[in-house]
This record gives structure tokens, sequence and C-alpha cells, in this order.
């Protein structure tokens, strides 16, 4: 049959069929705004999968809560060694995988075994599976980890998407049809649209589970959001990217808007092996001649939270060290001077599409131009920012919202794309690792903190907002996150 | 005949062909690896290897080239780098939006520009004339995608009767469907139809001066019935050719219409397509857009050359 | 209908050509005013100020960065203007070029340059300019490009077509009895006879370029910021549309204006240079 059949066909067949269903009140219509590549988070480095997947599909051995707090979940119980290299997990019992499989320890040795090895893609590699020296199994329902080095993060690590536990059988498929210990099963997955998911009646808390089917629909433009919304086409959006139509959603009794917080740190990232950013005094000046007030009004709507270093005020041990750098034009110019910089300066600025991008992007340009530095705006796509920035450093200055949560070690490695080396650096990062107690573990994170402002490695400005707009019958929608995630098992219609 | 027929029919191929070969030969070049693009930038070089030769990435330009003609002909679009579906599936998706959209502006730039080129020619040098006229101007220089603009902000910000954007989807019903593209077939008619009345007008005023008409007169039949039963079905000729042509336009045209919209069909298909480095879907659906293009033209050529085969001959 | 037979006398009487002419004399005088003074500057960004209704500060009100909406407005005409001249000038200088020669030769290369120019024909602007922007990311050099590629063949088009008419006429052929070769004939006889068709047609895809150029800008492909342009203006008013609907309305007017009066000018120049071709008013 031709295309135009089909089509033709379609339409009477749901012609004939009752009007819309109207949203019953065990479906969800959610909105996103980024379309997952995959659906597997231990090997794909997107946000957007844990936001479908984590907690729904799969689960991992701990969970993290709105809040930040890390409470137990496939492991019920766990205990620590005094020299913190040694965990020992309890498992919980009766769980099974969405495909049959019981889940035992041995699911949670392949799995970390799988992230940890060789040609593991795992955004955590390195930074928690290489640190597991060793797993044992002793019964199928305890997991023991050895740690070559202590890390501190461990438990909330495993409770982020990397941390998911995945079953053998059905690893090598899971980035196109996941299979989790968790409520909701995969359905189907409409690539440029939506992806579904259905209530798994095997799961082993299903009766708690309030909705049937969810389906979660890619509306990447902001002002399509808005139309989204405001025409009923989805009932949520809990990471809403329209801040400047707020004040009409927020008037209108149908909808609640929730102002919560991430773990993003919007920053204008330097390329410090790139002259004349190599030299300190030059990006100080760059973060003198910036205004965040001004940025977060222009990009965000007024809401954002600035920060002076790669660290939220949610995260322990923040120290305030936005007064570092206040906003100053002259001062800027002057180190200029004295770095010698000729101005007019011209230099890049590489935009990737989300609004705190462009438009925080020509608030930045425009103040630089202040100061007599040229940035010229490259608008590009994720896919070039990917290719050019991130893999290839071929940029001067971009802007980006890094919403790991608490990743100073980042800064540890000078093949990061912001090229920054710095034994000191890394001197306090083993700090941080090695600290004997929770006391000095906070001391050495606020001496990171501020070895990251003093040293200006970025212009740090805020911390990105979570808006989250959803319609007033609808309950449970995280309002805060601390990780990139979507928990549906709370969300229920009133 | 025939001879003019087959003559006509390979330079539609070889404008196919050559076509073909520029979209080939500019999206070939395009900077970036796909395969690095689709695994990400920490992935290890053999798995992109790999990957590239499983897409077919690795090949010399010449076999990948005749790789994606054959493909085409047997309807094997390739796989979607971006996806990894198959590139048809995504492309016969987004023309379930794109095609009826197409059909109904086309629809309601027929009835509005044949009704309006009609009434003005009746009225010919009159107020009604004049009025036409002058809103034809108008509607020519109005941006398509501004007047959808003021259609959004007229019937969904202000009076809430229409969506401001987006497409529920056929598996909504086929009402909330047909609702998503009301307003944006009406912008995409309105230019249109004011490009449509014109010709109409000339064309019936045309042959209105022809001396059958006067005959016809003269033998007593009222206007109108002169006007229905000799003028139009010779105005035909002019005016079904710019209809043709205003198809393949309206096509191009939804592209900017479907993003005022954010209607998930052709337009948004290839402009997404470009930011995720998808060449495939790209080169596909370019491909698609200009042989549209090229066989509406051919075909309007056709009809012109068989209704009128004093042209066929000449070339326009 | 007027009996005045001096051009002059014509054009005044004519509304096609006043009122066309003066949207279009609007156009360029806003473009060069901009050129030395705009109320101002439209790259100087003021947050605390955007979204503002106009006032006397900001006669057009400001936009969601707090740009002055009406500088942008005046700015935009002179980026509209050089995306226009450049592209018709690449499709005027080559396509008249293919033209003429096409009409001079006749034979194969007659064909060869229509063949070409139906295959030019099935790359829409549009389509030009996703593969350009593909290739080279976007900027105004795509849309210069692209619109100026779709309008060779036009050129080429309407070129031959009035060129082979003159070269139909008696004193044309007389000039090629005497031993004028074609080239000759082409400059001193062809080309001043056709020149007025190409003016009007020049005005008319002038205007059509600056309606793609707006739409070009409006999908992101063309002119960049912090470079003021109409359509982008139009793209960045919509995503404002429901706390500010009124910044929809200057950038698409000015788009309007500029297109309604070239082709009212396009309309009167081809009644008043050519009376031959004038069709009923």
């Amino acid at each position: 049959m031709s295309k135009k059949a089909h089509v033709i066909a379609a339409a009477l067949v749901f012609a004939l069929l009752p009007a819309a269903a109207k949203a019953a009140k065990d479906t969800l219509v959610l909105g996103m705004a980024l379309e997952p590549p995959g659906l597997d988070p231990t090997t794909g480095a997107a946000a957007a999968i844990g936001e479908v997947t984590q907690y729904n599909v799969y689960e991992g051995l701990t969970k993290i809560e709105e809040d930040g707090k890390v409470t137990p979940l496939l492991a019920q119980s766990w205990t620590v060694s005094p020299d913190q290299k040694t965990y020992t997990f309890k498992l919980q019992p009766g769980v099974k995988f969405q495909n049959g499989e019981p889940f035992t320890s041995a699911d949670v040795k392949f799995t970390f075994e799988r992230d940890a090895a060789a040609d593991s893609t795992n955004k955590e590699k390195a930074s928690v599976f290489a640190k597991i020296a060793r797993i044992d199994t002793p019964d199928p329902l305890t997991v023991v980890l050895t740690l070559k080095e202590v890390n501190a993060n461990l438990l909330f690590n495993l409770g982020e998407d990397t941390g998911a536990i995945l079953e053998p059988k059905s690893a090598a498929t899971d980035a196109t049809h996941p299979v989790g210990t968790g409520p909701f099963a995969f359905a189907d997955w409409v690539k440029g649209s939506s992806i579904t998911l259905t209530k798994w009646p095997g799961y082993r808390a299903a009766d708690k589970i309030k909705l049937d089917k969810v389906t979660f629909r890619f509306i990447n433009d902001p002002a399509a959001q808005v139309a989204a919304v405001l025409a009923g086409d989805v009932d949520g959006f809990p990471r809403f990217g329209a801040l400047d139509s707020l004040k009409q959603l927020q008037s209108d009794p149908r909808f609640t808007v929730a102002i919560g917080s991430t773990e993003g740190k919007t920053i204008v990232a330097i390329n410090n092996k790139r002259k004349p950013f190599d030299d300190v005094r030059v990006r100080r000046a760059l973060a003198y001649a910036i205004d965040r007030k001004a940025v977060i009004a222009g990009a965000s709507n007024g809401l954002g939270v600035p920060i002076g270093s790669h660290y939220t005020p949610n995260d322990p041990g923040y120290i305030d060290l936005t007064g570092l750098y206040p906003y100053d034009p002259a001062k800027a110019k002057a180190l200029l001077r004295e770095a010698g910089v000729k101005t007019p300066l011209d230099v890049t600025l590489k935009l990737p599409p989300p609004p705190y991008a462009r438009q925080g992007g020509q608030i930045v340009a425009a103040e630089l131009a202040q100061v007599g530095i040229n940035a010229k705006i490259e608008n590009i796509e994720w896919a070039q920012w990917l290719d050019g920035v991130y893999k290839h450093k071929n940029y001067d200055l971009t802007i980006v919202s890094h919403v790991e949560p608490r990743d100073l070690a980042i800064y540890a490695d000078p093949d990061f794309y912001y090229q920054y080396d710095s034994p000191k650096f890394r001197a306090l990062m083993e700090a941080v690792n090695t600290a004997p107690d929770e006391a000095a573990r906070l001391k050495a994170l606020a001496a990171a903190q501020r070895q990251l402002a003093e040293d200006a490695v970025n212009v740090f400005l805020y911390v990105l907002p979570q808006v989250s707009v959803a319609k007033a019958e609808l309950h449970g929608l995280w309002h805060n996150s601390p990780i990139f995630a979507n928990d549906l098992s709370a969300v229920y219609w009133q | 005949m025939s001879a003019f027929l087959l003559k006509r029919f390979a330079s539609f191929l070889a404008t196919l062909a050559c076509a073909s070969l520029v979209i080939f030969l500019v999206l070939e070049v395009l900077p970036g690896n796909a395969a690095e693009v689709i695994l990400g930038p920490e992935a290890p070089p053999e798995t992109v290897a790999a990957l590239a030769k499983k897409l077919g990435v690795d090949r010399p330009p010449l076999a990948r080239y005749l790789g994606w003609v054959e493909g085409m002909a047997e309807g094997d679009f390739g796989t979607s780098y971006a996806y990894g579906t198959p590139a048809a599936a995504l492309i016969d998706q987004s023309l379930a939006l794109t095609i009826p959209l197409a059909l109904i502006a086309m629809a309601l730039n027929t009835a509005l520009g044949l009704a309006l080129g009609i009434f003005a020619a009746a009225r010919h040098n009159r107020f009604g004339d004049v009025a036409v006229m002058a809103l034809s101007q108008i509607g020519i220089a109005i941006p398509s995608f501004w007047f959808a603009i003021l259609l959004i902000l007229l019937f969904a910000v202000g009076l809430g009767w229409l969506p401001a954007g987006g497409f529920p989807g056929w598996s909504a019903g086929l009402w909330p469907g047909l609702r998503a593209l009301i307003l944006p077939a009406v912008s995409l008619a309105i230019v249109q139809s004011a490009i449509l009345a014109r010709v109409t007008r000339s064309a019936v005023l045309d042959v209105l001066r022809e001396d059958f008409v006067r005959t016809a007169r003269a033998k007593g039949l009222s206007e109108g019935q002169a006007l229905r039963r000799h003028v139009l079905r010779n105005a035909l000729i002019p005016i079904v050719t710019i209809m043709g042509l205003q198809f393949s336009n309206l096509l191009v045209l939804t592209i900017v219409v479907e993003n005022v919209f954010y209607l998930p069909g052709l337009g948004r298909l290839i402009l997404n397509s470009i930011a995720n480095r998808d060449v495939v879907v790209v080169r596909d659906v370019v491909m698609l857009l200009a042989a549209m293009v090229v066989a509406v033209n051919f075909v309007v050529d056709l009809l012109y050359a068989a209704i009128d085969p004093r042209l066929k001959l000449r070339d326009l | 209908m007027t009996t005045a037979t001096t051009f002059p006398a014509r054009a005044a009487g004519h509304w096609s050509f006043l009122v066309g002419g003066a949207l279009t004399l609007a156009l360029l005088i806003a473009a060069g005013v901009s050129l030395l003074w705009t109320p101002v500057s439209p790259y100087v960004i003021d947050v605390p100020n955007k979204l503002q209704l106009p006032s006397a500060q900001h006669w057009l009100g400001t936009d969601a960065l707090g740009h002055d909406v009406f500088s942008m407005l005046l700015v935009g005409a002179q980026n509209s203007i050089l995306v226009g001249v450049i592209a018709v000038s690449i499709g005027f200088s080559i396509g008249t070029a293919l033209g003429a020669l096409a009409a001079a030769r006749g034979g194969w290369l007659e064909e060869a340059v229509m063949r070409l120019s139906d295959f030019a024909f099935a790359f829409p602007a549009i389509l030009t300019a996703i593969m350009l922007t593909a290739l080279l990311g976007p900027g105004i050099v795509n849309s210069i490009l692209a619109i100026g590629i779709f309008n060779i063949p036009i050129f080429a088009r309407v070129t031959r077509g009035s060129a082979k008419a003159v070269w139909a006429r008696d004193f044309v052929l007389a000039a090629r009895a005497v031993g004028r070769d074609r080239f000759g004939i082409t400059v001193t006889h062809v080309l001043p006879n056709v020149l007025s068709i190409l003016i009007v047609q020049a005005t008319i895809q002038f205007a059509s370029a600056i309606l793609w150029e707006a739409a070009l800008s409006y999908l992101g492909l063309g002119t960049q910021p912090p470079q003021p342009s109409w359509g982008r203006m139009l793209n960045d008013a919509q995503a404002q549309l429901f706390q500010a609907p009124w910044l929809a309305i200057p950038p698409g007017l000015a788009i309007m204006l500029a297109v309604l009066g070239l082709n009212l000018l396009g309309d009167g120049l081809r009644d008043l240079l050519d009376p031959r071709l004038a069709r009923r008013r």
C-alpha cells in the first residue's frame, strides 16, 4: 500500500474509535526535553537515559531520594568496614527481573565487572567501578565489595543510573529493550517521538504502584513545551525549559509550578591550555567581567543560585565562594592589561542548544565586549559540541551545565576538556579521598573548592534550577533533582 | 509525440540522477564521523571503528553512492545513524503528517483561490475586482510563517480555540489530529491562494475576451452560463499548471510552517537529523523532496504539452 | 487611464509604482539611517528592562534580553538588503549571461542551459540552505548562496525568452546579414532591449529574496546572533508569545511591507518601462 493509503486507512480506523481517551487516572504523559540515544545507562552517557529508566525500569543497590539522602533499594542493608574499604550488602530477597530471571548477588557481580571492564563505556568507570578491587558473593543474597581506595561517595554512586543492576541474558540488548527489576516494563519506543512504559505486575511491591502506563514525550523547543502544556498534550513536565513563560502558568489554576534545584553547575568553560587563557590573570578577568546576576536574570528568568566553584549548596561541605570575583569590569580590564593582552581580543564562544547557553551566551558575549573581548557566538548542536568541544577540545569558551552530582574529580584529570592541570588540586582531591573522618573530609572539600575558584579554572555561574510544571491533580513528581531521574512509583493522580 | 515523451522522461531521470549526485557529494563531505557521534567521546577507537564498519561508513564513496541509489530503488532507505532503525520507517512516520497537511492546504488553496479569482474576473474593473487584487498583493507579500504566528496569537493565545502547536498523533483520534492541522494548513493556503486568485483571474479574463464567448453571449446565454460552460474549461490550462507548481512549492513551505507549530513532519525530521549528524536521513529526505519537486514539474510539463500541442515544440 | 506620454508623467499617475516606490524608499532609508545612527545600539543587552512595552526610550519596546526592538528593526533592514542585493546579483549576472548565451547560440548549448535550469529548479532555496548548513554550519553565507543559486535559472529563463524575441526582430536580422558577430549583437542590440524586463524581474526577485532570507533566519539557518535579522526576531518573539505577544508584530510587518513595496514597484516598472507588456489593471 502506498504511504498515502496507509495514512488514510489509519485515519479511518481511528475515526471509528471513540474519541481520544481522556487522561484516565492511571495513565500519564510526561514531557522531556531530550530524547535518550539508548536505554542502557551503564554504557551511555546521556542524562536522559536515567530520566526514563532509573527507578522505573532499572534499580540499583541503593536509592537516592529527592532530598539527596541514600536509602536501601536492592540492598536491604549494608555494613562498612572501619577502613571504609569493604562494603557488605545484604540483598533484598524475592526480587525478579522483568524477563523472569531471579535477582541474586551473581547479577551484581556481573554488572559491576561489566562496568569496570576494559571496553566499558560507563560514565563512572574511572571514579567508581575501576576502584573496586574484588567482588565476593558468599551467598545469593550477599555481596562484598572490596575497594582499592576509599570512595566516600560509593553509596550515593550506587544509587545513580550508572549503578543500575542488569541481568546477563538481557544485558546486550538493554540499550533498545531494557530489562530491570523495577516497577515498570519497557513497552514501546517511537523514535523521535515518545517512549512508553507499562506497569509490571511481577514487581515485588506492585500493589503500591498507582500508574498503569507512562509515556515520555520528547519536546525540545521551549516554546513548544509551553504549547504542549497548555494544550494538555502532556500531563506534566518535570524539567520545564521555558522559564520565561512561568508567570502565565503560575497564574493558571489548572497547573502547579514548582521551583527546585538540581546538581547542574552552569559554567562558562574555559580552554585552559589555549592562549591567552593559560594565564590565570586572564581567566580571573573573565570572572570579573561577567555579572552572574545578569545572566541568571536573562537566561534563567531570575531562577538559579549563584555559585563560585564547581559545587552546589546542596552538596556536603559547600562553601560560598561567589564573593571572590564580584562583577567589576574595571578590574577585568586592568587584569587584561597586566597580563599583556592586546584588546580587542577575538575569541569564539560555542553554544549548545539549551536556552541557558544560547541566551546566557548572548549576555556573556555582551559583557565581555565591555572589557574588550570580542566573543564570536557559534550556535552548535550537541553532536558538534561533543565532537568539537568535549572530545577534541577545539574551543576557546563554551557554556554548559554539568549535572553529575559531586563531580569535583573531573578537575583532577588533565585530559578533561578544560585541560586544567594542577598537581596542587590533585593533592587536595587525594586528601578528600583519604580523609580519616567526616570533619577532615569536609575541610578537604572546602580546600578543593577554593583552589578551583582561586585558579579561576572556569567562570562558575549558577545552579541550574528545576522548574516542574504539572496538572494540578498530579502529585508525586520530584521538584528537586539530586540526580536526573523521575521516580514514577511515587506519582499518582488525585 | 512518443519521441517527445521519451525525451522528457529521459530528461526527468537525468535530473533525478544529477540531483542525487549533488546531494551525495555535498553531504558526503559532512565533517564529523557519524560512528563517533553515536558512541560518544569516551568510546575507545576500536569500538568506533567496529561501528563505522557496521554502518558502512568506511567504504569508499563510490561504493556508498551506488549502494544508496540501489537501495532507494528497492525501497530500502538505509538505517538511521541516530536511531538505529530503518530510515524508511522514520520517513513514513513524518510523511503521515506532512502529506495530509499539504493536501489540506492544497484543498483550501484551490477552493479559496479559484473562488476569488473567478469572482474578481466577473467583477472586472469594479470594486470587487480591485478589492481582490489589493488583498492578493498583500497575501503574496505576507510571510506564511508570520501569518501562522498571527493565527496562533488570535486563535490559540487569544481565544484558546485551537492548539498553539504540537501534534497529538493520529492515534489520539482523527479529530484531534485534524484540529492540530487547521492553523498550519490555513497559513500555508492563504499565500498560495493569493497567487492562484491572480492567475485564475487573468486566465478567466483572457478567455472571456475570446470570440467564442462573445458568440455564446450572442446566442443568449447569461453571463453565468457562459462562464460555467465555456470559460472555465479553457481557463483551466494555466490554472492547473500553476496548481501543480504550487503543490511542489507547498511541500517545501511546509518545512517552515511545521517548525512554527512544532509538528513532527518531514521538516522537523530533516532539521533534527542535521543536528544529529544523521547523514542517512538528511540525504534521503533531501532526495525525497527534490524528487517530489522534479516529479511535479515533470507532470505539469507533460500536462501542459498534452493539452496544448502547439506548446510541445517550444520550450517554456 | 492616463494620456501622459513621458515617463515621469506616467509614473506620477501610476499608483502601483508610487506606493511601491515609497515603501522601497522607506526600506532603503531605514537601512541607510541605521548605518549612521540608531536610537539605541541593537547590540546592547539590558536584561532588567526586558520585555517592555513601547515607551519614550524604546519606541517599539524591548525583547527578552532587553534589546531595543526599533533599533533592531532598522539594522535588520541592512541585513535583508545585503542578502537580497548579493543573492540577486549572483542570480542576475550568472543567469543573464547563461540566458543570453543560450539565445545567441541556440542548438545544443541552449538545450544544455535549459536542462541545467530545470535541474536547478529541483533545489528550492530551503533545500540548498539545509545542505549548506549541514556542511558549513549556520550563517549569513548560507542564505546568500542558497537564494543566489536558486535565482540563476530564473534569470536564465527570462533572459533567454526575451532575447529570442529580439533575435527574431528585423534590425537584428539585418545586422546578421551585414556580418556582425553574435557577441557584438548581443551586447549592442539584445541586452539593451531586454534590460527593462530584467530590471522588473530583479525587483521581484529582490522581494522574494527578502522573504526567503527571513524564512531561513527564522529557522536558524541564516544570519546568526548578535547580528539582527527580521526572521530571527520573529523566532525569538514566538518564544515569548504568551507573555509578550506584541513582539511578533514589528518584524513580520517589516518583512511584509518590504516585500509588498518591491512587488508593487516591480509591477509598476513593468507597466511603465514596456507598455506593450502592460497587463490589464
